[in-house]
């Protein structure tokens, strides 16, 4: 504790320095501001940024992707111009269109909604909200950017070796993950992926300690556990989550590398390929599929859990009225976090697994259900007799609650196993993720950034363009993916290059077309949003008041430009929980106000 | 590029400039007009919009359903009398949640709409009710509790073992095709090992029908009277089958959409379905109205750059149908080893003993 103290009075110092005479008279160079920052916002806005990189590159997959589903026979020549050898003659080649799904799979579930989304908001919130100056260990989350920025490389380079980049899907299941002879994309674009990812994972570890550290010892006077904002709490339980169920996902890499490079036998076994039969005998291609969703299953919570806790806190604020049930909140965070270990075999109902095994895998993903249903009618009973404004970031939250209902009830479909049996690998499936965890968690990312633009660049959004932004995304969210669900009880496939062939598939091209144009509309708002999000760091209207949303919690009681060091002077002490919205009367009463001796309790 | 691409282009270049610039218009107008004025009207449009989200969200749930649910397997049926449990159950599972779809949609954006900002509102400081919360947490439970349990019997039912009378055909899958074997007149799969599977020599699948020295393998005689076909696989209307999976290469799945079922084919380790096919192929043509209608397999396992065409199909036929089939079909050992083949030699007759007699 005594060293700690000491730490945050000398960046207390600069902090106050720096402001006050407004030159750099220490090593503040743009190095060191702007490049290898240990200001934990700056990295959380190196993460943001890096991870719309990635939003851009992996939704440019899609729409190409997307084009080959909906205009299977169409030339486009300008896709040769652009991907050369992969679009021979205009048209999109099937290995092309593996490798593109499969890197729309990897950069958005990882690097987009999990760096960009808890990379980015961790980083930012924790120590704004918790009232501490910086991360436990700013030099690590520094080195968490860092290896995170590596893996990005060695993703994108992946991109342009010569057998392409990786394409037996996201999830990378052996022996065609193994074997370089199933695939050109096993080959090289295989080793890249894979040191990629466990860069990553370096990345994702460094990170989640860090939060946990900080959550844990470095709240401010008074911040109690039970007085932070519901934010931390879902960032904290993501780090919890990552810390537990990456190393898992890490052990299952080394062993596909030594399978792959070493010429071990765990996930290989009475394979005959190419015309040989491999050595390799008693190994188990389902042991990679149980290492795989034992991270994979948390990883969806990873990137749920921070767009719940970001929506819990903008729908709040912008009620006018306290969060309701607070404490159940957290108790339902809790247990999805719980839960999210215990539900991983639900991916692999139709792998063979005992049956009996998996009837407790349906009772216990049925039983997260429970947990989820009470954050809805939560979230509901919030808005209900509040006072609404419609900020982009409230828009963006209402929409999460509205997809988070509709993909989460697909789910109840999706884990019971008897109704997986037809469903698996279905449109439905997609549909049903995409909903839940792809659009939702990006609708509470976006929420975030609407919400917290003023915090992070002393400046606005443009709001028409963040109403247009929202408006399209939502409409266009439901036009793309609710059919789907229909193409799925059809039994359609995913991952199907083209339907041609299949007489029982091939009479939904009118709709492909549909989704295919609707998905186009809406990557390019997204573009719209990305111009609004790098005009207004430098044009945006600026922020004049120190708490432009009138909210309650600590990030909002430090200058409009924080410095490093976030509050000038001492540290904020806290006396109430953070959601004491129309209390007595009072619109909004900051934690940091004392609690009077005539206030009501509750 | 074409002139077309740029012209879409430019087009799309123009309407974001023309967006951007009544954006930034409207932003100035509102600092001159005053911030809260155009946050109250803001809001009001909002508050409308999401409504109308709501209304027409409801009526185009209801339009693509009517649209769209003739092009699902429901209208035509499961196939299979197992898939018919799987059919209830999906309906259950759409009844239930279907209810709370309405209701928690409703309620969120009716409250939207209702509770948008107005001066003066004082809000509800209602921060906890210790009832309300348990009864949301009770009746989801209660609901997901029914779920589960008609589930899980109809999971157990289907996973169960398949009955005796059942017929077994092997399905072995690999890159990017599907390979069935018949185990024969006595009804037993031959053995096979992987190492001695060779295309060229006409064994697919590594049936093991000569002693091997070096793989310390003998020959299993069941073996000589194994069928292997590929890619068509025929069944029999109203007898249960049991399928044998798994594969040669890498990871595929048995995806059998009409009976409502799927199942992978992973190597080095089989698994296995059955289900009771209810229609012949024939009898699906005519329900579907479709002439072309065939019961396709297809890999629901990413499988590798083919994995889009790995189709298979099943015909389902009747038992007399079945039995001239077969009767046709030749042995793969015979395939193999033409000289084996007692119906290539001048003094063979057809009685089974004799083809035994030869074989050995």
């Amino acid at each position: 504790m005594e060293t700690t103290h000491t730490h945050v009075v000398s960046v207390s110092q600069e902090a106050h320095d720096e402001t006050h005479h407004g030159h750099h008279h220490h090593h503040e160079t743009f190095l060191t501001k702007y490049v290898f920052s240990q200001d934990h916002k700056t990295i959380a806005k190196q993460f943001l940024i890096t991870g719309m990189f990635w939003a851009l590159v992996g939704g440019l997959f899609s729409v190409i992707f997307r084009l080959q589903l909906g205009y299977p026979d169409a030339k486009f020549p300008w896709l040769e111009d652009l991907l050369g050898e992969w679009a021979k003659g205009g048209q999109l080649q099937a290995e092309a269109y593996y490798a593109l799904v499969t890197m729309h799979g990897t950069v958005l579930v990882f690097f987009v909604l999990t760096a960009g989304l808890s990379g980015t908001f961790s980083n930012f919130l924790i120590p704004l909200q918790i009232g501490a100056r910086d991360m436990a260990s700013p030099f690590l989350n520094m080195l968490s950017y860092w290896f995170f920025f590596i893996a990005s490389i060695v993703m994108l380079s992946s991109l342009f070796v010569q057998t392409g980049p990786f394409s037996g899907g996201w999830t990378a299941y052996p022996p065609l993950s193994a074997l370089g002879q199933a695939s050109p994309g096993s080959k090289v674009g295989m080793d890249l992926w894979l040191v990629s990812m466990a860069l990553f994972v370096v990345s994702s570890l460094l990170g989640g300690l860090n939060y946990i550290a900080t959550v844990l010892n470095m709240r401010t006077k008074g911040m109690s556990m039970t007085r932070m904002p519901l934010t931390i709490w879902a960032f904290f339980f993501t780090a919890v989550l990552g810390v537990l169920s990456f190393p898992v996902l890490f052990s299952g890499f080394i062993l596909l590398i030594f399978d792959r490079h070493f010429g071990t036998s765990f996930y290989l076994s009475d394979i005959y390929i190419n015309g040989q039969a491999l050595p390799n005998e008693g190994g188990s291609a389902i042991l990679y599929q149980h290492l795989f969703w034992f991270l994979g299953h948390p990883e969806v919570y990873i990137i749920l859990l921070p767009a719940m806790g970001m929506v819990s806190e903008i729908l709040s604020v912008n009620s006018r009225k306290p969060i309701f049930g607070y404490m159940a909140m957290v108790g339902s965070l809790f247990a999805i976090a719980i839960l999210a270990f215990l539900v991983w075999a639900h991916h692999m109902f139709v792998t063979g697994l005992n049956p009996f095994l998996g009837a407790f895998f349906v009772l216990l993903t049925l039983l997260i259900a429970v947990p989820s249903a009470i954050k809805v009618f939560n979230w509901l009973t919030t808005i209900w007799r509040g006072n609404l404004k419609f900020t982009p970031a409230m828009l963006f939250a209402l929409g999460f609650v509205s997809l988070f209902i509709s993909g989460g009830l697909t789910g109840i479909f999706l884990g019971n196993s008897a109704l997986d049996i037809h469903l698996h690998d279905t449109y439905f499936v997609i549909a049903h993720f995409h909903i839940v965890m792809g659009v939702a968690s990006m609708f509470g990312m976006f929420a975030g950034i609407y919400h917290w633009y003023p915090k992070m660049y002393g400046r606005y959004l443009n709001n028409t363009l963040g109403y247009v932004h929202f408006w399209v995304t939502m409409i266009g969210a439901y036009l793309i993916f609710w059919p789907m669900h229909y193409e799925g009880l059809a039994g359609m496939p995913r991952r199907y290059y083209k339907f041609d062939i299949w007489e029982s598939f091939k009479h939904f091209g009118s709709l492909n077309q549909f989704i295919s144009i609707i998905s186009i509309i809406v990557f390019l708002v997204q573009i719209l949003f990305l111009i609004n999000f790098f005009y207004s760091i430098w044009k945006g209207r600026k922020v004049t008041s120190q708490n432009p949303w009138g909210a309650n919690t600590l990030e909002w009681t430090t200058p409009i430009n924080p410095g490093h060091g976030n509050w000038e002077g001492d540290l904020p002490e806290v006396h109430r929980w953070a959601y004491d919205y129309g209390k007595d009367g009072k619109e909004f009463i900051s934690q940091t106000t004392p609690v009077a001796a005539d206030e009501s309790r509750h | 590029m074409t002139t077309t691409t740029y012209l879409i282009l430019a087009g799309v270049v123009l309407l974001f400039v023309v967006i951007f610039q009544i954006a930034k218009a409207s932003e100035y107008v509102s600092i001159l007009n005053g911030e809260d004025k155009a946050n109250k009207q803001s809001n009001r449009i909002n508050g409308f919009l999401l409504l109308g989200f709501m209304i027409l969200g409801f009526l185009g749930v209801w339009w693509c359903n009517k649209e769209l649910y003739g092009s699902t397997l429901f209208p035509q049926g499961s196939a299979s009398v197992e898939g018919e449990k799987i059919d209830e159950m999906f309906m259950l599972t759409t009844a239930v949640t279907g209810l709370v779809f309405i209701i928690t949609q409703f309620l969120l954006f009716y409250f939207a709409w209702k509770y948008q900002h107005k001066e003066g509102r004082k809000v509800f400081y209602f921060p906890h009710n210790n009832k309300l919360e348990l009864i949301w947490t009770v009746v989801p439970a209660i609901f997901l509790t029914v779920l589960v349990v008609f589930g899980l019997r109809f999971w157990f039912r289907i996973t169960s073992d398949a009955p005796k009378e059942a017929m077994t055909v092997e399905i072995i899958g690999k890159q990017f095709g599907w390979i069935m074997r018949y185990p024969g007149k006595d009804n037993t799969f031959g053995k096979t090992y992987f190492k001695v599977i060779s295309d060229e020599a006409n064994n697919s699948l590594g049936q093991v029908w000569q002693d091997n020295e070096a793989l310390k393998l003998k020959a299993d005689p069941a073996n000589y009277d194994d069928v292997v076909t590929t890619q068509t696989m025929y069944i029999v209307k109203g007898r249960p089958v049991k399928l044998i999976i798994g594969s040669r290469d890498v990871i595929h799945d048995v995806g059998l959409n009409h009976f409502r079922l799927k199942m992978d084919a992973v190597p080095g380790i089989p698994t296995t379905l059955w289900f009771t096919p209810k229609y012949t192929t024939k009898e699906m043509k005519q329900r579907t109205g479709n002439p072309d209608f065939v019961y396709e397999i297809s890999c629901d396992q990413m499988c590798g750059n083919g994995h889009y065409s790995m189709k298979g199909i099943i015909e389902v036929v009747t038992q007399e149908e079945f039995d001239a089939w077969i009767s046709k079909q030749k042995p793969n050992y015979y395939v193999a080893f033409p000289d084996k083949d007692p119906s290539n030699k001048a003094a063979a007759t057809d009685s089974t003993a004799n083809k035994i007699a030869a074989v050995n």
